[in-house]
């Protein structure tokens, strides 16, 4: 007779990893968003930190977790930008968030998911983006361009699936 | 109310970590001011304040030692292959250039006297030119990374004069200003960046505008209602109005002209930017600007002068109307001193000027064109050509 434990899924499918992992790949997502663009303009449609974040939410399935590292992480990009501090803090905030949510309910390691969660997410955060623009800073010139931000979203998901499965390699259960 | 916090932990902490950045949004951004006549109105176009610059240097910090390292190693490689390709092109390269020097000298000894004339007018004006005086080259070695700010990171910062304004340029034209400074590094806000603004001209009709970044990266002017003189194709140079950039420099060629949705009744000039501001590698802030033309400027003008020799700035204009030339072979000139002008192929055509009409009626109105009155005789026949006694109301001058 087959044993069975009484794990639950969100136990069985709960990641982590290792502190220099957590601390390194955001840094160099950030960095190579930063330098890519210098050496092919058309890299400033990618989103390497929003990737990064939507991994750790999904792997780890904390919300509190996502919702940290999202800060966190948007933080520190809009620390390189001339926005305001927050404007990509709070939106990646609350994409951390709802990934890790939506992680108890789906299965993160099927392909399909992680290509349609990608491409949400990247568009759910070009809409908090463009209202925290529009509406907390008051940002007259700013603009929701659909096909440019669905364009965006295809380039995002193109780009996350070999990413997501590189950081497979570097989790492991608890 | 433990269990309340308990079942309600993760949008808590959600709601709380939001709220926090939302105060500090609240915080840095102060009330807007949505003036289309001021280039910078904008906050994203100033400089921060110290704590919210002390939070952003910490960022930059932590990104710049790679971004100098990998920009180092890879301008060292591609420096070995230019020098390579250089050095076989050099012999070409070097009487390409003699040959434009000689060009562009004599273009410059035919506007020295209109130059001279336009700081004579501009001292009885009172007005103050701005001339670039110091500039510090700085390489690019980042960017923000993201299409909303567009903005790029250069590798020179305090230690080398920069300060927050300061006009950045290459020599194509103006790319940007210089926003927030640190010691070795400072933030370089590119003229495409919605937060952006320069004071501009149109160099043909001198109608005044503010170009500002648009929607994906353009460059626009949009406080000018539509106008039929403005066609594309038209140069646009900076008024030197807005304090940052000094006068004269070129911004870019009218690329399309067309409605504004969001500001009627105004219209969206795209602008296509001289600088590549795609391609940025290497730029050029200008540190220090005076009143009067350096003494290199200085020296060239009088050489120019020398060359122009006696002609006055009549004489010169009036050779450069194509209707004193028809028919007639280039103007032999000396390059370097020996040699004939080769045609500049690459100066655009002159517009042809048309010759004037003959007159169909008298000029009775301009003074001095008709007689006085104690030579005329009621009831005399006219006289029979009007304009042959009015060219010269002063008979005693030759």
């Amino acid at each position: 007779m087959a044993e069975h434990s009484y794990t639950s899924r969100r136990e069985l499918d709960q990641y982590v990893f290792h502190p220099a992992v957590t601390l390194l790949v955001p840094v160099a997502a950030v960095l190579l968003q930063a330098v890519l663009p210098r050496l092919w303009g058309g890299f400033i449609l990618l989103d390497l930190p929003l990737i990064v974040v939507i991994f750790f939410a999904l792997s780890r399935r904390s919300p509190i977790a996502g919702t940290v590292t999202g800060s966190l992480v948007g933080l520190f990009q809009d620390g390189l930008t001339s926005l305001a501090f927050g404007v990509n803090g709070i939106s990646k905030a609350i994409i951390g968030y709802i990934a890790a949510s939506v992680g108890f309910a789906v299965d993160v390691d099927n392909l399909i998911n992680r290509v349609a969660m990608n491409f949400v997410f990247s568009l759910l955060q070009s809409s908090l983006l463009y209202l925290i623009s529009r509406f907390l800073v008051g940002e007259p010139t700013a603009h929701f361009r659909i096909w440019h931000e669905l364009l965006r979203a295809l380039c995002n998901t193109a780009v996350a699936i070999p990413i997501f499965f590189l950081l497979d390699t570097f989790r492991y259960r608890d | 109310m433990d269990s309340f916090f308990a079942r309600f932990k993760n949008p808590l902490v959600l709601i709380v970590i939001v709220l926090l950045q939302a105060i500090a949004l609240a915080v840095q951004v102060p009330r807007p001011v949505s003036d289309l006549n001021k280039p910078s109105s904008s906050i994203r176009g100033r400089a921060d304040g110290p704590r919210i610059s002390q939070l952003r240097y910490w960022s930059v910090a932590i990104v710049t030692p790679f971004e100098k390292v990998g920009h180092g190693t890879s301008f060292y490689i591609r420096s070995i292959w230019s020098n390579y390709v250089n050095l076989r092109q050099t012999r070409q390269q070097d009487q390409d250039l003699r040959a434009e020097i000689a060009r562009l000298r004599q273009e410059q000894a035919a506007f020295a006297e209109d130059a001279r004339q336009g700081h004579r007018m501009q001292a009885l004006l009172g007005f103050q030119q701005q001339y670039i005086s110091t500039t510090v080259a700085a390489q690019v070695i980042g960017t923000s990374g993201s299409d909303r700010s567009r903005m790029v990171y250069i590798d020179k910062g305090s230690k080398d004069g920069l300060k927050p304004d300061q006009a950045v340029m290459t020599p194509d034209g103006i790319v940007g200003k210089v926003r927030d400074v640190w010691a070795h590094t400072s933030q370089l806000l590119l003229i495409s960046d919605p937060s952006a603004g320069a004071g501009v001209i149109l160099e043909s009709t001198r109608i005044r505008g503010i170009v500002r970044g648009g929607v994906g990266g353009k460059v626009e002017i949009n406080n000018l209602t539509a106008d039929s003189r403005i066609k594309t194709g038209e140069h646009v140079i900076t008024s030197g109005g807005d304090g940052v950039f000094p006068r004269g420099l070129p911004v870019g060629v009218i690329e399309a002209i067309a409605p504004d949705p969001d500001h009627q009744p105004y219209t969206a000039i795209t602008i296509k930017p001289a600088a590549d501001l795609a391609r940025l590698e290497e730029v050029l802030v200008v540190i220090g600007t005076q009143t009067t033309l350096s003494t290199l400027a200085q020296q060239d003008l009088d050489v120019a002068a020398e060359t122009a020799g006696s002609k006055r700035a009549a004489d010169l204009a009036a050779d450069r109307l194509p209707s004193a030339h028809d028919g007639e072979p280039p103007i032999a000139v000396s390059g370097s001193g020996t040699g004939t002008l080769p045609p500049p192929a690459t100066s655009p055509q002159l517009p042809v000027v048309p010759h004037s009409q003959p007159v169909l009626h008298p000029d009775r109105y301009t003074p001095g064109t008709t007689l006085p009155a104690d030579e005329l005789n009621p009831g005399a026949p006219k006289p029979r050509s009007p304009s042959k006694t009015s060219t010269n109301p002063h008979p005693e001058l030759p």
